[in-house]
């Protein structure tokens, strides 16, 4: 995975509470593989009327915001759904941070399994800067180490995990930390077959490796 | 500091028995007991073969058709090929990599949520993972359940353990007694309301108090489903004799003496008399009133006799959002719920779609016809066949819904059981999302017996004036 280390790019202002992932990417379009890509559907309900046309009103349809990687929303930012491809969505439209007051548990873990930094900011922080955005488009630098957000001469700080900050920074992949404890994993599952032999290898009478 | 007291809540009991390794960080590398498989997982399977990797441990992955069955038909050739499509490649999936899967003609089929008690593969103390939100249900019966995303579900797939910082220690009592009328899902929404949309954030959920204890083992799985729709990633009761009882005989369950054993642990798991949490919520049971949401997030509810709130004058974001609410709702701020008027009924989803949720709505309805149209999808094929042995299809049906097959259903819309653009539902669900049922849909959540109650007089009615006369 890509590191995740600062960046400076436009930001846009969205200034909508509970943001949720069935919002960021609607259920019927949830069927494409990974490498078909989901960003033309990111927030399809809102990027889109009814009859398909743009929305010409939403903010990441006006000149201004395009190109934009950073995206600033108000409260409970990817609420909901598990679905990781509310992840794939914005990532794959371009964005690489979220800068919002508080984010679904789910799809922050999503959201840096792909590189994709949620920014935690107090809401009245978050407030200033939808209001800064909205009145002067200018970029922003989001400088991960420091876990600092710079737009126009003022700083706003930010939280992250320390875990999931080190895991951005780096570019790490679970998968491969896990690798290195192959051994404990083996270990682990062979005392819980004696402590807990309840857990193991449920039977269901019948059901076979054929789909019923 | 919290820590002190780990090992002596409930949560912190089941997750010391699943840390295989602790870092030093923080995270904790945690062993996997259940992994639970539905269409959704093909990018976990995609991923297996591009890394060329193979199921850890395929004897604790199952496969269920959920999301996308279709409800009117189990005829593939009949639905939208893309929709049949997902399910072949689910059930094709796993067979492939030798998961064991309810397909969608199988006679345990359901949602997955419903399935995994339903079969006796969630068990008291162990983890259990889906690549879905709503996976928190698992935790009434003392397990640690919740929702992954995708590459988690990979990461499971290929190691059978998963990365995770423990969670933060809620406690959430509800004292007293639940009225007549009032259940498991007015519990949750009450909760969500007073805590808000991501007041659960960070979160583990412990359920305790008499109105919980109370509860059926049922009421505490739809308990335990809405954790997510707070915030929190799960929600757990302690297992107690109700749990046991639920358990003995299910198919997946230890049997015999081996069941005796473990039911002795399972009802030592629960949290010492002086274990402490981070943060602590008390609800009395006895004020809690049939609720009902009116807007765009599971926070916006409301107790049934009360009105769509007005913009707050000194919250600017929460203003925002109630106007933005009302808007998409169309509804106008200050009216009463009670005149708000809906044009469809849903029965279904992990949710409310079990067989006490079905009774509780057919309660209702016998007798009484429905005005608006409706659909009830039960939870599985099972509660299903239950539903039918004791007649209450035929109350669904002679109140003039529509009696259908399980599946997720028009909880999520997957399957094309759509609300239309505009169209009002009063919904046994869990998500008033904008959207949720069908792009412009406006979804009402609210108990199956609210539901009922709704279909009945066609508008949003308290439950109580219907039950006169009649069992709860």
């Amino acid at each position: 995975m890509k590191p995740f280390t600062r960046l400076t790019a436009a930001a846009a202002p969205l200034p909508l509470a509970s943001v949720d992932t069935d919002q960021l990417i609607p259920a019927r379009f949830m069927k494409r593989s990974r490498a078909q890509g989901y960003g033309d559907h990111l927030l399809y309900d809102l990027r889109f009327n009814a009859n398909g046309a743009p929305n010409l009103d939403f903010v990441l349809n006006t000149p201004r915001f395009a190109g934009a990687q950073v995206l600033v929303a108000r409260r409970n930012f990817g609420a909901g759904s598990s679905r990781e491809a509310a992840v794939y969505a914005l990532v794959d439209f371009g964005f690489r941070c979220i800068i919002a007051p508080s984010f679904g548990d789910i799809f922050a873990a999503n959201a840096v399994n792909n590189g994709l930094l949620p920014a935690h900011m107090p809401e009245d922080a978050v407030e200033a800067l939808l209001g800064l955005l909205t009145e002067t488009a200018c970029d922003v630098t989001v400088d991960l180490d420091a876990c600092l957000i710079r737009a126009a001469n003022t700083e706003f700080p930010f939280a992250i995990d320390p875990v999931w900050r080190v895991k951005l920074l780096n570019g790490w992949d679970d998968l491969d930390l896990t690798a290195s404890y192959a051994d404990q994993i083996v270990q682990h599952a062979d005392a819980q077959r004696k402590l807990r032999p309840w857990l193991q290898t449920p039977t269901l009478d019948g059901l076979t490796l054929r789909p019923e | 500091m919290a820590q002190q007291h780990a090992a002596k809540r409930l949560f912190d009991k089941v997750w010391a028995a699943h840390i295989v390794v602790a870092r030093e960080d923080g995270a904790d590398l945690l062993y996997v007991d259940r992994h639970l498989v539905h269409e959704g997982g093909f990018h976990g399977f995609n991923a297996l073969r591009a890394k060329k990797a193979r199921i850890s441990r395929p004897d604790l992955t199952f496969g269920v058709v959920d999301h996308y069955a279709p409800t009117r038909t189990h005829d593939l050739t009949a639905v939208d090929p893309a929709i049949a499509g997902m399910i072949h490649q689910h059930e094709a999936n796993c067979a492939e990599f030798g998961v064991r899967c309810i397909g969608l003609t199988s006679a345990r089929q359901g949602i997955v949520h419903v399935v995994g008690p339903e079969q006796g593969l969630t068990l008291p103390g162990a983890l259990i993972v889906c690549g879905d939100s709503h996976t928190s249900t698992h935790g009434a019966l003392g397990a640690i359940a919740f929702g992954i995303g995708a590459s988690e579900v990979a990461h499971v797939m290929i190691t059978q353990t998963l990365w995770q910082k423990r969670p933060r220690a809620m406690r959430v009592t509800f004292d007293g007694q639940l009225a007549p009328g009032v259940g498991a899902k007015d519990m949750a929404l009450t909760m969500i309301a007073a805590i808000g949309a991501d007041g659960g954030q960070g979160f583990a959920i412990e359920y305790s108090g008499s109105a919980v204890r109370d509860l059926s083992v049922e009421g505490r799985l739809t308990l335990c489903n809405m954790s997510i729709e707070s915030g929190a990633r799960c929600g757990i009761v302690a297992p107690d004799q109700r749990t046991i009882d639920y358990l003995r005989g299910r198919p997946a369950a230890p049997q015999g003496d081996m069941f005796d054993h473990a039911a002795m642990e399972w009802l030592g798991l629960a949290s010492d008399s002086d274990a402490e949490y981070d943060h602590e919520v008390t609800i009395n049971g006895d004020q809690i009133a049939p609720i009902v949401t009116w807007g765009i997030s599971p926070e916006d509810a409301v107790p049934v006799t009360a009105t769509v709130p007005l913009p707050s004058a000194t919250d600017a974001a929460r203003a925002a959002h109630v106007r933005e609410a009302a808007e998409y709702m169309g509804l106008t701020p200050g009216m009463k719920i009670s005149d708000i008027r809906v044009d469809q009924v849903f029965i279904g989803s992990c949710t409310n779609s079990r067989i006490e949720d079905l009774r509780a709505a057919a309660a209702i309805l016998l007798g009484r016809r429905a005005v608006v149209p409706g659909m009830v999808s039960p939870g599985s094929a099972l509660v299903r066949v239950q539903a039918e042995q004791e007649g209450l299809d035929r109350i669904f049906i002679d109140a003039g819904l529509d009696w259908v097959a399980s599946g997720c259903s028009m909880c999520v819309g997957m399957n094309g059981d759509l609300v239309p653009a505009g169209r009002r539902c009063a919904s046994t669900t869990n998500r008033n999302f904008k959207g949720r049922q069908g792009p412009g849909a406006r979804t009402h959540l609210m108990s199956p017996a609210m539901v009922a109650a709704a279909a009945v007089t066609g508008h949003i009615t308290d439950v109580r004036a219907l039950m006169k006369g009649r069992q709860s």
